[in-house]
């Protein structure tokens, strides 16, 4: 990879949130655009969900992970912290796929 | 839409939380660091990826298309279509920074990423807000490039990321990070709208933009929250 792509890749991402930021300001803190914008977390963090359990791998890794995110969430329902939340979820997968082999 | 103090589920302790997410994101940082040099990178371009691109998903996508034999812009078109739904957290994150100078917005804008921003959404005060939010930025963007320094450097000591189930964590992470604006009715239309668009086009679309999409799922509980209730705006201390 050369530096060129780099530095291109560093200024776009920077340019992102920097956007994000500072538009951002110009949005009306009251009305329809706030009610939005507080929204907007709920909608992304259920995509993020789905994009990471279900985006790549084979059927047994996919399942297996899907596995340990469920297992997680009755953690998350049961009140763990995220500490342990992180925990569950990673151990049960690993074990899971350690004893099918996937 | 009012503030929930009293709902089932406990918000997160943002700097507690921010911590073990950063945790987790070192670990991550240094099979960055070793993809990275296999990918044929140098320990200083991989270094310098982590420190001024920070946007994982973004740097993971950028060194496997070069890996695989991709050219420069194609890794530079992917990983930026990765990078874009950090704008729309801006205007989320920007609230609890206002009165802020520009500079130090400017600085912030740098860990404007899912975990700050997730860490600093699920609190229920605007000072806790910052406080996650700072504390998860910061403790991600010191561990993640620490680790992606020591993947760098020592190579191949932690294999594939799958085998310790860490795939797994960061869902579960926004599970745990979705779960405090599920407690009224539009988090939850949000929410359920948002999966359901990414479950139909995770499969078809390219990688990136499903997540743009989602925020879709924002308007749809807009728009079922005014006819339910008539139209009366809501304030900005929601969720």
């Amino acid at each position: 990879m050369s530096w060129a792509t780099i530095v291109a890749l560093a200024a776009g991402a920077y340019a992102f949130k920097a956007a994000g930021v500072f538009l951002g300001a110009r949005l009306p803190t009251t009305g329809r655009p706030a009610a939005l914008v507080a929204l907007v977390p709920a909608a992304l963090f259920a995509g993020i969900i789905v994009q990471q359990s279900i985006g790549d791998g084979s059927a047994a890794i996919v399942a297996t992970r899907v596995l340990g995110v469920a297992v997680g969430g009755v953690a998350v329902w049961r009140k763990a912290p995220l500490f342990v939340v992180i925990v569950v979820a990673a151990t049960v997968t690993a074990v899971a796929r350690l004893t099918l082999g996937a | 839409m009012k503030r929930h103090d009293d709902g089932p589920i406990k918000p997160p302790r943002p700097v507690r939380d921010g911590v073990a997410l950063a945790a987790a994101v070192g670990v991550v940082g240094v099979v960055f660091g070793v993809l990275a040099r296999s990918a044929g990178l140098s320990v200083a371009q991989a270094c310098a990826m982590s420190l001024l691109v920070f946007t994982g998903a973004s740097q993971f996508a950028a060194v496997g298309i070069v890996g695989a034999g991709g050219s420069g812009a194609a890794a530079v078109g992917s990983a930026l279509l990765l990078a874009a739904r950090n704008t729309l957290y801006g205007p989320v994150v920007e609230r609890w920074f206002r009165r802020d100078r520009v500079v130090v917005r400017a600085a912030l804008a740098q860990v404007v990423i899912d975990e700050s921003t997730g860490v600093g959404a699920a609190q229920t005060t605007d000072a806790d807000r910052r406080r996650g939010f700072i504390a998860t930025g910061i403790g991600v963007y010191v561990l993640w490039n620490l680790g992606t320094l020591v993947g760098a450097v020592a190579g191949d000591l932690v294999g594939d990321l799958e085998r310790w189930g860490l795939d797994a964590a960061f869902p579960a992470s926004f599970v745990a990070l979705l779960a405090p604006h599920l407690r009224h009715r539009p988090g939850r239309v949000a929410a359920c709208s948002a999966a359901a668009i990414a479950v139909a086009t995770v499969p078809v679309l390219p990688v990136g933009v499903p997540i743009l999409l989602t925020a879709v799922g924002a308007a749809v509980a807009l728009i079922d929250a005014e006819r339910r209730a008539g139209f009366e705006p809501a304030t900005e201390d929601a969720p």
